[in-house]
């Protein structure tokens, strides 16, 4: 056990150097790390099996993370002038409009609200089956407009790469700035957010679960131990 | 789902992901951009050894709008008029790499033979009298369509009535039509004068009628189907004007269907035989939607069956 869960780490050379990093955290949290633990360590109060999880944000938390994200948006633009929130479906297009409320609420102002899927524009597409495709939906014109792409969580790049290549075809935005909730580090691509709800720092195998009340009926952010071999959100 | 040989291939939950799909890809028609990357790298030989104008290039817009690439080959000016046979024209073609074959062909099941010779994906685009899946496809799509104009929320086609009107036994489009529908819930009743009738026809999950007048008050949808010029000195029916008193969708029938129901029709269209000029450009005729819906159910198809891992 001990054996093979080194060897998974081992072939990930995108892990090796944060590995090398934190390994003391690293083996707590992985539980093979048990038997090394030395008498008089705290507990840790993370998940050591394969079933926990645990709660990073509560309901309260996303809320302040989004009115904070707002003002930012609002700040960074001077105003809602020519700014198009645009989701990538599903959390992000919740998001998206969570942020265009709190902007109502504190300039009354109406920020135009989409949806864009980049299904069709992923790097991926060939290594499984088919991807089921969501909803674009284009609330006004882009060109010429500062378009913020709002999505859960941050992670390799990969999604946020296809959505400026999708964004591409739809029109010619003047700019793209990134809003996403979690930034859960461990990039493979040279991709970063403007604004952030939360930076998490989480290992390759972990998986950021987001939950939305008008999608999954609870607001709430956990980390899930997953599995080492795939990637998380 | 590998192949699409058949209508009967399809569950009402692929259906429904189908049509849903489609939905998004009309969206592209509408872009500055028409292209989305999903096939980029992928490459559909259209194998077409009977005419077609709407089916071929519908198919080849589709293809290359999911930036596939596409070839397009006819019998004519190919080596199928040297005499070269089915089997050797498709393994010449599958050897050259292709992903995906198109196949219409004038023999009954030679797509699905096409299937057991190679390892690409077939799709079948009309085989003899058969069937055209993508046809029904289409057809399904446009008929949804329709119905959200005044149930935004249908899902399904249950309770509603649909008359397929014409020559039902050498029509392909009428097959992949019954099997679709019907799996869709949609109660499907076939007019055509007993000799167009198919022989077995008590066996397919439809109601048969040889009286258009008596069925048509109650139908929500009327699919005419092209009377085939071949047929009309076949002995099928004494002349076409008396196919036109009998089954033709005239002005004053027009008038006696349903409020709220459409007219549809594969095409090409026979205007003054099956269908008058008032139906087919009546306000309540869904022609033009089901010829604007073939490139983005076609789309749709596609993307399904090679949009992923193989």
């Amino acid at each position: 056990m001990l054996r093979s869960s080194f060897t998974a780490l081992r072939y990930r050379p995108e892990v090796v150097p944060r590995r090398l990093l934190r390994r003391p955290e690293e083996d707590l949290l992985s539980g093979t790390g048990a038997p090394q633990a030395r008498p008089g360590d705290p507990t840790p109060d993370v998940g050591t099996g394969s079933s926990d999880s645990r709660v990073v944000l509560d309901a309260d938390q996303i809320a302040r993370a989004c009115a904070r994200m707002a003002h930012q948006i609002l700040e960074a633009n001077r105003g809602a002038k020519d700014l198009v929130l645009m989701g990538i479906p599903t959390r992000g297009v919740a998001l998206a409009h969570r942020l265009a409320t709190v902007m109502d609420e504190v300039e009354s102002v109406k920020v135009p609200v989409g949806a864009l899927d980049v299904t069709m524009y992923r790097d991926d597409l060939r290594r499984q089956p088919t991807r089921p495709v969501g909803h674009t939906h284009l609330p006004v014109e882009i060109d010429g407009s500062t378009v913020v792409l709002v999505d859960d969580v941050l992670y390799s790049g990969r999604t946020v790469r296809a959505a400026l290549d999708a964004l591409g075809d739809l029109g010619r935005p003047r700019a793209v700035q990134l809003a996403v909730l979690i930034d859960r580090g461990h990039r493979e691509l040279p991709i970063h957010a403007d604004h952030v709800g939360k930076y998490i720092p989480t290992r390759t195998g972990e998986h950021v679960s987001v939950r939305l009340a008008e999608i999954d009926g609870v607001n709430q952010v956990s980390i899930e131990p997953g599995d080492p071999f795939r990637g998380g959100t | 789902m590998r192949h699409l040989l058949s209508a009967a291939d399809l569950d009402r939950t692929q259906i429904t992901e189908i049509f849903d799909l489609a939905e998004e890809m009309s969206l592209v028609q509408g872009r500055p951009v028409k292209k989305l990357p999903a096939l980029r790298g992928r490459t559909v030989v259209n194998l077409f050894f009977e005419d077609s104008t709407r089916t071929r290039s519908s198919f080849e817009i589709a293809g290359k709008w999911l930036s596939a690439d596409v070839i397009n080959i006819s019998a004519k000016g190919s080596s199928v008029s040297k005499g070269e046979s089915l089997r050797d024209t498709v393994l010449t073609v599958a050897a050259m790499g292709v992903d995906a074959l198109v196949i219409r062909h004038h023999a009954s099941g030679a797509p699905w033979q096409a299937s057991h010779w190679i390892d690409a994906h077939v799709l079948n685009a009309g085989d003899g009298t058969h069937e055209h899946p993508t046809q029904a496809l289409l057809d399904g799509f446009t008929i949804r369509r329709h119905l959200r104009r005044s149930a935004p929320d249908l899902v399904d086609f249950e309770g509603k009535t649909v008359a397929i009107v014409g020559d039902i036994t050498h029509s392909r489009v009428a097959r992949s039509n019954v099997l679709l529908l019907s799996t869709l819930g949609a109660q499907v009743t076939l007019v055509a004068p007993p000799t167009l009738l198919p022989p077995g026809v008590d066996s397919w999950p439809v109601l048969a009628c040889t009286d258009l007048d008596e069925v048509l008050p109650h139908a929500d949808i009327v699919m005419m189907l092209r009377v085939q010029r071949e047929r009309m000195s076949g002995g099928y029916f004494p002349t076409p004007r008396e196919y036109t008193i009998g089954y033709g969708l005239t002005r004053p029938r027009l008038e006696a269907m349903k409020s709220g129901a459409a007219i549809c029709h594969p095409g090409p269209m026979n205007r003054g035989l099956e269908i008058s000029a008032d139906a087919a450009d009546a306000a309540n005729s869904l022609i033009l939607d089901q010829v604007a819906a073939g490139v983005s159910v076609r789309m749709s198809v596609l993307y399904e069956l090679l949009g992923g891992a193989e």
